[in-house]
């Protein structure tokens, strides 16, 4: 390898194209397309008891009007289950349009078609739909109750209920174990609803080629592959007859991993019915009440520990709200229950969570995808202990730290991906190191003092996590190098900014020796790759990055086959620089990898100059064997997967200093400190930004976004005047130290980075503001009136 | 998010405007700056049959400063009086209120008189209309009339703009001699409205002893709330003020309502608290008024 661009901070090579006005997102596409609009529902939980269309047939440019009656064959069953689990009983998924019974306010009803968007929304405020109104179920602790039911045949709201058990190491159950405990702890916690939100809404475009019988689909997606599989299964095509692609996506954060979602199904089936072109651009009313929130969770804690604040004994019990449907199945529990331990050998673990129906809109994961509320349990308790004792809230953290030559670290649970949850590498000790030098921590009572002193009030806070990333089953890449020396890349996850155009271009240029400018890469299109899962999870790096790499591989070899034929060397003497294959030490006797890929595919017809190099009368080819050997392939080109045994485990702990206004309650963020180590570093610039990203994201979970329903299901607070994102003028600088602990599990030595800077925030302001105030901090976000609510109550 | 159809006038003056007005009466609805107009459309919340766009009437785009006051023209942006000198000079609380108007895209657009008559009681300019004493005037086809600030306000997002009635344009008036004022407000985010806000505008007299003072409260009632302090001040100079009882002398006064962002008891408390930062403020700036004099 001698271009070397892995670990170098390159500059995103997306960025000129997307911060220009050059991107090409969905609503981009298909400027003539036929639009369509929903009526959806506005009430929480109703029966539909008759759809009255008839004045919206007036509607001048009305193309269509659809509901559950109109669809054929599988478009009328529910829509399907993604992740089936033995805990998830009760699972249920909604109708594309509903059937008979609406179960929270967005749910759509009728779906219109005209000639514009304008024309469609005309129409839909004319259709008049008839409810009965039935008990709407709002919040997780009175769902539990079973009073009312959200699904008739699910009882007490409960759609999955799963415990795991971790002894300790002598055999003893948590009980025992917090029973036995020198000091004990118990106290509830609460995590509030919030959404990913990302700039770009849903949308589907999609185009019927009635001569083909084919349909391509473009949606805003974060996996094209599987929504093409479910688009075929739905409609009854051939899968060849369907392409799906993800264009440029304007963030997803989560919610554009479920899929199909019921407009990515009925996209489809409209445009082909009506064979014309049909798209669907989500507005910001409907992805607020119509696509997927997450967060909330109510958590019962018991903690059992030793003078030096050891955890001998953990039981969490957890209340998960996942709204009306579960098409994404538990996962978001079951990560919260599992990553909830964080860099901490504990005792003896007891989890067990409910995951419970409500009358709102459906819970999925959310970048950190339920890791934020177990880091806040975790890192509460932690806080709680050091409190209790009179410790150093960094003293009992390091206490129960796994030590760096504990190495593959066994937590004996079972993770997301149904595989063991065994830590592959980390070094939480340093870590912990590095943050408390960049924030000062062990100054930081001087520096209280001295505002304190001033009238101020400051507060400094911990959070530590651990984060699986990277999980499988699996990703593909193909690469290609052309007879002009163009590198292609691709692979079928797909990109909502993340930068992969620029990491993979990377990994591919370092790969094989070619000029970065040489390399292009395509994500997220059936066409040029059928085979992926998505992304999600923290994994495109992990492993797109480590198969890109695999495929990048093999064609090296190859090409080091052919020229070494051609050179008449011996390809362990060849090395590839700059696009030149040579031998080493020797440079002159070299080949462009341009002409290798031309003499890498036998050709009977030259269409240029340079192909005639490959032509059967050049003599290029022996005529001892046929022009393509057994086992070969024409061309320079490579294809290979990477399936991880079980996930990588990036790490990360931060630090915040807040300062709260005695008076107004308003609460500042003075630093914000982050050590990361997500392994090798393919390049220290994207993830820090990933990094800032989730920061940003954090802060919003933890002082300002909450999603507000009332005891109707109605959601309060559905735009951006009032469902608070914080702004650039919200986010405190990022401090940012990188530690590199590779993972021995993968070729690259990478760990995931993309979730990571989300999670511990609302754990790390909590533990600042209590800190600031003496006020124990047990749910988030808090807001000025919550704190002066606080204050209050501390006042008595 | 896409409005419902409309009847879209764009007349190019004053007359044809009020023309546009007097045929559509009730149905008409004026668009200035279009920064609350618009979304209200897109959400389908408003759905007037008539849009009088005002854009194109240069006759409206004035600001003029004298002696006596500022009068801002119906199509005057935030933004342009927020940056004339000339208008800080004669009041400087538009500059101090403007400051925390949104953000400056929304204020390059939005214009003062659309947000007084739009009468949202989070909004600072009609706090600062009302504190100070201010009009409005409104042309209809064949007259003109001029509402005090006091009158104009008749309750959340209400004015007293009649149909067929266009405002043509804002008074501000000057503040008597050794005059401060000052803006004070806390929001969620930066930029967003207030969770409570406060105008202050303090007089001193020659011994700098508080004369009168003024706090218009914002996000605490159906529209701006005045509260003469005076009384409170104990005719004292603002370093020996007993401010506990001027901000319980404001907090007696609002009847704030909770919502998703605020309790009422925090907007009262909050009040209470900013009533005296932005009195203390404004006694500070009219300090330095008098030592100029």
């Amino acid at each position: 390898m001698t271009t070397k661009l892995f670990g170098e901070p390159v500059r995103r090579r997306e960025d000129a194209r997307l911060v220009t006005g050059q991107g090409r997102y969905l609503d981009d596409l298909g400027p003539g397309a036929l639009a369509a609009a929903f009526v959806r529902s506005p009430h929480a939980h109703a029966r539909i008891k008759d759809i009255d269309v008839s004045a919206a047939l007036d509607v001048e440019g009305l193309v269509a009007i659809y509901t559950w009656e109109d669809l054929p064959g599988a478009l009328a069953e529910p829509l399907p289950l993604l992740i089936p689990h033995p805990a998830l009983t009760h699972g249920r998924t909604a109708y594309p349009l509903a059937k008979d019974i609406v179960r929270h306010v967005g749910e759509p009803v009728v779906m219109v078609v005209a000639e514009d968007r304008y024309v469609a929304e005309d129409a839909c405020a004319l259709i008049e739909v008839e409810y009965e109104f039935l008990k709407p179920v709002v919040g997780v602790e009175e769902a539990v109750q079973g009073g009312n039911l959200v699904h008739e045949d699910v009882p007490g709201n409960v759609g999955a209920h799963m415990v795991q058990e971790v002894p300790s190491r002598d055999g003893r159950s948590a009980a025992e174990m917090i029973g036995a405990a020198p000091h004990t702890l118990e106290f509830r916690l609460d995590i509030e609803r919030s959404a990913c939100m990302p700039l770009e809404g849903k949308g589907v475009y999609a185009r019927w080629d009635a001569d083909d019988q084919s349909l391509r689909v473009y949606s805003s997606t974060q996996t094209s592959t599987s929504v093409r599989m479910a688009i075929a299964a739905k409609l009854g095509l051939p899968l060849p007859k369907v392409e799906v692609i993800a264009p440029d996506v304007g963030g997803g954060f989560g919610v554009k991993i479920v899929h199909p979602w019921p407009e990515e199904i009925l996209i489809p089936w409209a445009a082909r019915t009506l064979d014309r072109e049909v798209k669907w651009t989500e507005d910001r009313r409907e992805h607020f009440v119509s696509s997927a929130h997450e967060r909330a969770q109510v958590q019962h804690v018991r903690v059992g520990f030793d003078d030096d604040g050891r955890i001998l004994g953990l039981d969490v019990t957890i209340l998960h709200d996942h709204g009306a449907y579960t098409p994404y199945g538990i996962i978001v529990p079951i990560i919260t229950s599992t990553q909830l331990l964080g860099p901490y050998k504990i005792g003896a673990y007891r989890v067990e969570f409910s995951s419970i129906y409500t009358n709102t809109v459906q819970v999925t994961p959310y970048r950190g995808a339920g890791r934020p509320q177990g880091v806040f349990c975790m890192e509460r308790t932690m806080d709680r202990v050091a409190a209790y004792l009179g410790r150093d809230r960094t003293e009992v953290r390091a206490a129960n730290f796994i030590g760096p030559a504990e190495f593959p670290y066994d937590q004996r649970l079972i993770f997301q991906d149904g595989r063991p949850l065994i830590y592959d590498s980390g070094n939480y000790p340093e870590s912990l190191r590095m943050l408390k030098e960049l924030i000062g921590w062990d100054s930081f009572p001087e520096m209280k003092a001295r505002a304190a002193a001033e009238g101020r009030r400051i507060g400094i806070g911990v959070g530590c996590y651990v984060e699986g990333t990277g999980v499988g089953p699996y990703e593909g890449g193909h690469v290609q190098v052309t007879s002009d020396g163009r590198v292609h890349v691709s692979t079928g996850l797909t990109s909502q900014g993340q930068g992969h155009e620029t990491v993979f271009a990377q990994i591919a240029a370092t790969e094989l020796g070619v000029p970065i400018e040489k390399v292009s890469v395509v994500t997220g299109d059936t066409r040029r790759f059928g085979y992926a899962v998505g992304t999600f999870a923290s994994r495109a790096a992990v492993m797109s990055g480590n198969a890109i790499a695999l495929a990048c591989r093999k064609v090296r070899e190859k090409a080091l086959r052919i020229a070494a034929d051609a050179l008449e060397a011996d390809p362990r003497d060849l090395e590839i620089t700059d696009g030149i294959v040579h031998v080493a030490g020797t440079p002159s006797a070299s080949i462009p990898l341009a002409t290798v890929a031309v003499l890498s595919n036998p050709l009977r017809y030259a269409f240029d100059e340079e192909a005639k190099r490959a032509t059967q009368f050049s003599g290029a080819t022996s005529m001892d064997r046929p022009p393509v050997e057994e086992g070969e392939e024409p061309g320079l080109e490579g294809k290979d997967y990477y399936s991880p045994i079980r996930s990588t485990f990036a790490s990360g702990m931060h630090a915040a200093i807040v300062e709260t206004d005695p008076e107004t309650a308003e609460i500042t963020i003075l630093r914000y400190a982050v050590v990361h180590d997500c392994g090798k570093l393919i390049n220290p610039m994207i993830v820090e930004g990933q990094i800032h990203g989730g920061v940003a994201q954090g802060v919003g979970g933890a002082l300002y976004e909450k999603m507000v329903y009332d005891e109707h299901g109605q959601l309060l607070n559905a735009s951006f005047m009032d469902f608070l994102m914080p702004y650039a003028t919200e986010v405190p600088r990022i401090e940012t130290a990188h530690l590199e602990t590779p993972s021995p599990l993968n070729p690259l030595g990478i760990k995931g980075a993309g979730e990571a800077g989300v999670i511990p925030v609302s754990a790390v302001i909590a533990s600042a503001v209590e800190d600031a105030e003496g006020i124990t901090i047990d749910r988030m976000p808090i807001s000025p009136s919550d704190l002066h609510t606080l204050r209050l109550r501390l006042a008595g | 998010m896409k409005p419902p159809p409309f009847e879209y006038h764009a007349p190019v003056s004053v007359s044809e405007a009020l023309e546009a007005l007097a045929a559509t009466g009730p149905h008409g609805k004026v668009l200035a700056g279009g920064q609350s107009l618009i979304p209200l459309l897109n959400m389908r919340l408003v759905a007037p049959s008539h849009l009088v766009d005002i854009n194109r009437i240069g006759e409206l785009d004035t600001l003029t400063a004298g002696a006596d006051g500022v009068r801002v023209g119906a199509l005057a942006r935030h933004a342009t009086v927020e940056r004339s000198t000339e208008a800080a000079a004669v009041q400087p609380l538009l500059r101090q209120a403007l400051r925390l108007v949104a953000h400056p895209v929304i204020r390059n657009r939005g214009t003062v008189v659309g947000s007084l008559v739009h009468a949202d009681p989070s909004a600072e300019m009609p706090a600062v209309l009302a504190l100070l004493g201010g009009s409005v005037r409104l042309a209809c086809l064949g007259g003109e009339r001029e509402v005090a600030a006091a009158d104009f306000f008749t309750g959340p997002m209400e004015s007293a703009v009649e149909p067929g009635e266009l405002a043509v344009s804002a008074f501000f008036p000057a503040p008597p001699p050794r005059s401060g004022t000052a803006f004070r407000e806390v929001s969620r985010r930066h930029g967003d409205y207030a969770v409570a806000g406060m105008a202050a505008l303090v007089t001193l007299d020659e011994d700098l002893r508080i004369a009168s003072a003024r706090v218009a409260c914002v996000s605490v009632g159906p529209g701006p709330v005045v509260v003469d302090v005076s009384d409170a001040c104990a005719r004292r100079p603002a370093a020996s003020v007993p401010w506990d009882a001027v901000a319980a002398a404001v907090r007696d006064r609002i009847d704030p309502e909770g919502d998703i962002h605020a309790t009422a008891g925090y907007r009262r408390h909050l009040t209470g608290v900013l009533a005296e930062r932005a009195l203390k403020d404004a006694a500070r700036n009219a300090g330095t008024e008098a030592a100029h004099e």
